[in-house]
């Protein structure tokens, strides 16, 4: 085995310390912003829903604003966002550069995408549950703990792990910024130095991280879900479709 | 115990503006079941919704239960309307909630420990006679089932009134009417006030005391279910009774020319139909039998409405002319509208 990986993937091997690290950096970058983006996108897509014209706290400017911000920052390919948000990340994180420097930037491209997802995710749900809530005399909050949230968490579950999988593909892009992570190492030696086993131990890597999250949201969703509808089968499809990131995906709504 | 005032609800403005309810006002009596009757748009779902406010009305006074809740503040408007059961065609039952826990919703944050939500959503169960499937999740129940669910729920809270907006439509018949059994039991032993909003006839038929009837956002004519059945003023209510009877048939029979319908010099086709509570003779019988004269009944729609016959038939009378004619008059006498849809006299003149 040890002869096999020595004589097919022999940088791979020389460079495995750093592969590990690597796979680190990329924890903490998903880790960090994760937490934070999945706190602001539920918050953002919830007061997305119930801000807007019909909603049970319907307000136009907070609408306005909420959903003009989240197109602006949609809109910015995220490799830009990272050079335009340095003077804010140091500020905030003290420093503009590094696995730490790379957690801002990922929340403000992660917050956005999240933010629709989870706002498609609760509109699709029936409104005449709504209705039944205020018939039986339910407060606007009650609406969106007991009924919003609670009856939409198999879409919450799917909106998160589509999230995860994009925020997989941004953390690649955290390098330019001296994030590390598996995308800074793939480029460095794969592609700058041409070691091709590299690359390829890397997309393994990411292709069996995607496959863990996608294979997790669905048992979530099926153990969640009762609504008679089988969520997609666990496959390979979603790394495909889903790995496009941010800015240049297929918008969510 | 429930009034409603020069209601009125526009949607939209100026000339987008679409006025759903014009200028309705109702008085809907404690423990009557009331139901409002009208084609798809004509706006009863927004009335009904005008009730508990779901939709406030654009002007007007709703008064249920001695309470003005037009003019009440949010919070006041929500007490209110827990005292305000509300069912609907899609049933609208949490999907990611069992049987029981959707009964529980509305008893959430009533101050309620535990075992007692446990007993009452448990009597509520055997109320609606499903304490079988109070785990089961709404995906796992059939139409009829999820309804009974949402009866249940709605009554958690104890209401006075229940507002049942298209609440069998999407049912076939025969659960229909187990629904509407069920709600007649709930109205006589709870004696709870219920407003049904529907489009088939025979629901109103079947449960209701008192019914409008609603075109265009307003209503159009209102009263006891016998009177308006008997005796409908506007078109649309004579169009609503036309599809819960079978006698209109005859008209397509002459038109197809059917040989049923063809008739000798000495026959008439009439239709007769019982406008009065007080018909309780056997009239048909007692016609052949006092004016020799043979009635051969080719449809008949009878139902018996707050106890007594309503409905008709169509038949074809003969004998001498004379004889006919006394028969019809002592119908007539009776209080049985009579009316002449084909003569054979004229037809077979027509012919020669």
């Amino acid at each position: 085995m040890a002869e096999w990986l020595q004589q097919f993937a022999p940088n791979v091997v020389e460079k495995f310390p750093e592969l590990i690290e690597s796979f680190w950096q990329t924890l903490v970058m998903m880790g960090g912003s994760g937490v934070i983006s999945f706190f602001f996108g539920l918050l953002f897509g919830v007061a997305l829903i119930v801000t807007r014209p019909g909603g049970v706290l319907q307000n136009g400017l907070v609408y306005g604003l909420l959903d003009k911000a989240v197109n602006f920052f949609r809109s910015i390919p995220f490799i830009i966002l990272i050079a335009a948000l340095i003077p804010l990340t140091r500020l905030v994180s003290g420093t503009a550069i590094g696995t730490r420097g790379a957690i801002l930037p990922l929340v403000f491209g992660t917050v956005p995408f999240f933010t629709r997802q989870v706002e498609s995710a609760l509109a699709e749900l029936d409104h005449g549950l709504i209705e039944a809530a205020q018939s039986m005399g339910s407060s606007p909050w009650e609406i969106i703990f007991r009924v919003y949230l609670r009856e939409s968490i198999p879409g919450i579950v799917r909106a998160t792990t589509i999230t995860v999988i994009s925020l997989i593909g941004l953390t690649a892009m955290a390098g330019v910024v001296g994030g590390g992570g598996l995308g800074d190492f793939a480029i460095r030696y794969g592609h700058q130095r041409n070691q091709v086993d590299i690359t390829f131990a890397t997309v393994i890597i990411i292709l069996a991280m995607v496959s863990l999250f996608q294979g997790l949201g669905n048992l979530i969703i099926r153990r969640t879900s009762h609504s008679g509808a089988h969520p997609v089968k666990g496959s390979l499809l979603p790394f495909v479709f889903h790995r496009p990131v941010g800015p240049f995906s297929s918008s969510a709504k | 115990m429930i009034e409603l005032e020069h209601i009125c609800k526009t949607f939209g403005s100026g000339e987008h503006a679409v006025h759903a309810v014009r200028d309705v006002s109702l008085s809907i009596r404690e423990g009557e079941i009331f139901g409002i009757i009208g084609f798809s748009g004509a706006g009863k779902s927004t009335l009904v919704r005008c009730i508990n406010l779901l939709e406030a009305p654009t002007t007007g006074r709703v008064t249920v239960n001695g309470q003005e809740l037009t003019g009440m503040d949010e919070r006041a408007l929500r007490k209110a309307r827990k005292k305000i059961g509300m069912i609907f065609q899609s049933f609208n039952l949490m999907p990611s909630r069992t049987v029981f826990q959707n009964i529980a919703y509305p008893l959430h944050g009533s101050g309620l420990s535990r075992e007692r939500i446990e007993e009452k959503v448990l009597s509520l169960l055997e109320l609606v006679n499903m304490s079988e499937k109070r785990d089961a999740y709404p995906s796992q129940l059939s139409g009829g089932q999820k309804q009974r669910v949402a009866i249940a729920r709605a009554l958690a809270s104890d209401p006075k009134v229940l507002l049942c907006d298209e609440a069998t439509s999407a049912l076939d018949p025969q659960t229909t009417r187990s629904i509407l059994r069920l709600l007649h039991t709930l109205n006589e032993r709870l004696g709870l006030t219920i407003v049904v909003i529907t489009h088939e006839m025979a629901v109103i038929k079947e449960i209701c005391g008192r019914v409008a009837v609603m075109e265009n956002g307003a209503v159009v004519e209102q009263g006891e279910v016998f009177d308006i059945f008997s005796n409908p003023q506007q078109t649309i209510t004579r169009e609503f009774i036309h599809t819960t009877s079978n006698l209109s048939k005859i008209y397509d029979l002459i038109e197809e020319g059917s040989p049923v319908v063809e008739l000798r010099p000495d026959e008439l086709i009439v239709q007769l139909t019982y406008v009065e509570k007080n018909v309780s003779e056997a009239l048909i019988s007692s016609i052949s039998r006092n004016f020799g004269i043979d009635v051969n009944i080719i449809f008949s729609s009878i139902e018996i409405i707050q106890n007594a016959p309503l409905g008709g038939l169509v038949a074809i009378m003969s004998g001498p002319r004379d004889q006919v004619e006394a028969a019809v008059r002592f119908l007539i006498e009776k209080n049985v509208q009579v009316e002449v849809i084909k003569d054979g006299r004229m037809a077979s003149a027509v012919c020669s």
